[in-house]
């Protein structure tokens, strides 16, 4: 494949270390790695600038935000927006809108755990006839757009007198539908010895023992990744509120947001500004406790962010 | 996997394996549909489901009030006819055929000059990473269009350097820039993926080439491009699949009418209003179903293409 790499391969030593990149005098690797954290620098600071200028202006009075300023700084910095911000709007108490998040975040965590875990043993684990074809099918509904089925979905869910309660929004993940986490938990069980179930069965153990004293266990990495993507998915989720939610009590923050945002138009800048940063802080928490878990799970399971 | 567990039971219990292993495999597949059972009344209930009924809507007058109407193909016809639909698929296909390109561009770029092994790659790592977490989100819509309005921060700064473009949202074209922007600015999910293929690529691959004489451009032809197909393909299906579907975003900025002058009508947006404001389900499902297939060709597309540049190579696994 690499036509030009293979056949040269066997080089004597001595020449070898002319091309040794460790023979780079100190100077010149001082250098090249000066350039490297200078180029790197700049490029994080335009990349972290919208989320820095937003926390900034969350602190700034609406005067400063809107006029001619694109510096970070203020000598006005004040927690004004976040009291404004926390008063919520159309008389419901922004405290209201965090608890709804809340609740459908980890709502979306349990169903998720609960139902793609059971459903990727399955798929990893048994054998049983027609398991290639469903997982083909579930391989393919992770390109589904979600689209085609919000129409039909809505249907069935008015009809059956569930719009405006959070069941639309969290039975599908206790139905798995999610079909990421699912393919994440079969890629994980499928590199777990299969000796360890063999074991297990010698011992007389069936599939619910060998699923929740050996599976579980061992899956921890594979459950907290899903849980942290799942509470995120779900705390940033705008389509499925906004289909199925009407009443402001019960929505939860992206959706007051909009609200805030129809109402106040852009009268409080500042105001909106800081919900927008109340909104976004719990996923920046997460992603700072749980960084590494987070970008390791991207880079060996693919999960988009 | 599938053929070491008969083995095994073969060497533990070598009296009667036949009758034991009917039964064994007959209670295996009782235990995998149980198993299974929350993801197939998921995939039946909320995916097979609503996506035969929603083929049968696309043929049907139907207001969510009165009893579907069948009308046969006049939806689909309807569709070519309707100016605002065909402005909705121009938007949407500028979206995916710049945004995609050049959000993958800039996180192989980045990926490539973070595979080192220098101090702080980490932290640049997760710095970059964030925007992808937060982006698609109510909040950083926003933000954008703060930032990007009448005299905001991006308007300042452009015209420090004598570069007088007013605020971008109200710019009709200037909109589609600022929402490529966006996407762009969410490189770090790409750009994770990336930089983990980077380090599968044997080291010493780069130093015989290196050895042979090879300067940058034809290392990155040669071992770079080759060896890290797979992962640009994946990247490249996601990622366009996913640019189709862009709506948070676009509902924000356009306060969830598309403005200005349609500029920022993305096709998910079109279809819900179509579908849940104008309550014409029967046309938003026709929609839906045109969507799905423009989907599928370009999936389809992209695998037979794949045979001639994505490189599979056996040991890399």
């Amino acid at each position: 494949m690499t036509t030009t790499a293979t056949p040269t391969r066997p080089v004597p030593d001595i020449e070898q270390a002319d091309y040794n990149p460790k023979s780079e005098s100190v100077a010149a690797k001082r250098t090249k790695s000066g350039i490297f954290h200078a180029v790197t620098l700049a490029l994080t600071c335009v990349v972290l600038y919208p989320a820095l200028w937003m926390v900034a202006s969350a602190f700034k009075p609406n005067s400063e935000i809107g006029g001619a300023n694109t510096s970070l700084w203020s000598n006005n910095f004040s927690f004004d927006n976040f009291l404004t911000a926390m008063d919520g709007i159309g008389g419901v108490s922004t405290l209201t809108f965090f608890t709804n998040s809340l609740v459908l975040a980890l709502g979306a965590v349990i169903g998720t755990i609960l139902s793609a875990s059971v459903s990727a043993y399955a798929f990893a684990r048994i054998k049983f006839p027609g398991r290639s074809i469903l997982f083909g099918m579930m391989i393919a509904t992770l390109l589904l757009p979600f689209h085609v089925v919000i129409i039909p979905q809505y249907i069935v869910f008015q009809q059956l007198g569930l719009v405006d309660t959070y069941v639309p929004l969290l039975i599908g993940k206790f139905l798995a539908a999610d079909a990421f986490f699912v393919f994440l938990m079969v890629q994980f069980m499928r590199n777990l010895p299969a000796e360890l179930d063999e074991a297990a069965r010698i011992d007389g153990a069936g599939h619910v023992r060998i699923f929740t004293a050996i599976m579980l266990p061992l899956m921890k990495p594979a459950l907290i990744s899903t849980s942290i993507f799942s509470f995120i998915w779900s705390w940033n989720d705008f389509l499925g509120p906004l289909l199925y939610l009407n009443t402001p009590e019960k929505y939860p923050l992206p959706l007051a947001l909009r609200l805030f945002v129809d109402q106040t138009q852009s009268s409080d800048y500042g105001a909106m500004i800081a919900m927008s940063v109340l909104a976004l802080l719990p996923v920046l928490i997460f992603f700072l406790v749980f960084q590494r878990y987070i970008v390791e799970g991207v880079s060996t399971q693919g999960l988009k962010g | 996997m599938t053929q070491s567990p008969t083995l095994s039971r073969r060497s533990t219990s070598p009296s009667a394996p036949a009758p034991r292993k009917s039964k064994r495999s007959g209670a295996d597949a009782r235990a995998g549909y149980t198993f299974l059972l929350p993801w197939l009344l998921g995939f039946i209930a909320l995916t097979v489901g609503p996506m035969i009924s929603s083929l049968y809507l696309s043929f049907t007058n139907y207001n969510l009030f009165e009893p579907p109407k069948w009308i046969g193909l006049d939806n689909y016809i309807t569709l070519f006819q309707d100016e605002r639909f065909l402005q909705s698929v121009g938007v949407t296909l500028s979206y995916v055929v710049f945004g995609t390109p050049l959000k993958l561009a800039a996180a192989l770029a980045i990926a490539m000059l973070l595979n080192s092994k220098r101090r702080g790659q980490g932290f640049y790592r997760s710095a970059f990473y964030a925007p992808s977490l937060i982006g698609a989100s109510v909040s950083i819509a926003i933000v954008w269009k703060a930032m990007f309005g009448d005299a905001g921060p991006v308007d300042q700064g452009l015209s420090f350097f004598g570069i007088n473009l007013g605020g971008w949202v109200g710019n009709p074209t200037m909109t589609m820039p600022m929402m490529i922007l966006l996407t762009v600015w969410q490189f770090g999910a790409p750009m994770v993926i990336f930089l983990a293929g980077l380090k599968q690529i044997p080291a010493d691959l780069y130093e015989a080439a290196s050895m042979d004489g090879a300067g940058p451009v034809r290392k990155f032809l040669n071992i770079t491009w080759p060896m890290l197909s797979p992962v640009v393909f994946f990247n490249l299906l996601m990622e366009t699949i996913h640019a189709f579907q862009i709506f948070a975003s676009a509902y924000i900025i356009s306060n969830g009418e598309g403005g200005p002058a349609g500029s920022t009508l993305f096709y998910t947006l079109y279809l819900y209003l179509r579908g849940f404001s104008d309550f014409r389900m029967g046309y938003a499902s026709a929609m839906a179903w045109l969507l799905l297939i423009v989907v599928g060709i370009i999936t389809m597309i992209f695998f037979k293409t794949s045979k001639s540049w994505v490189h599979y190579s056996g040991d890399s696994k």
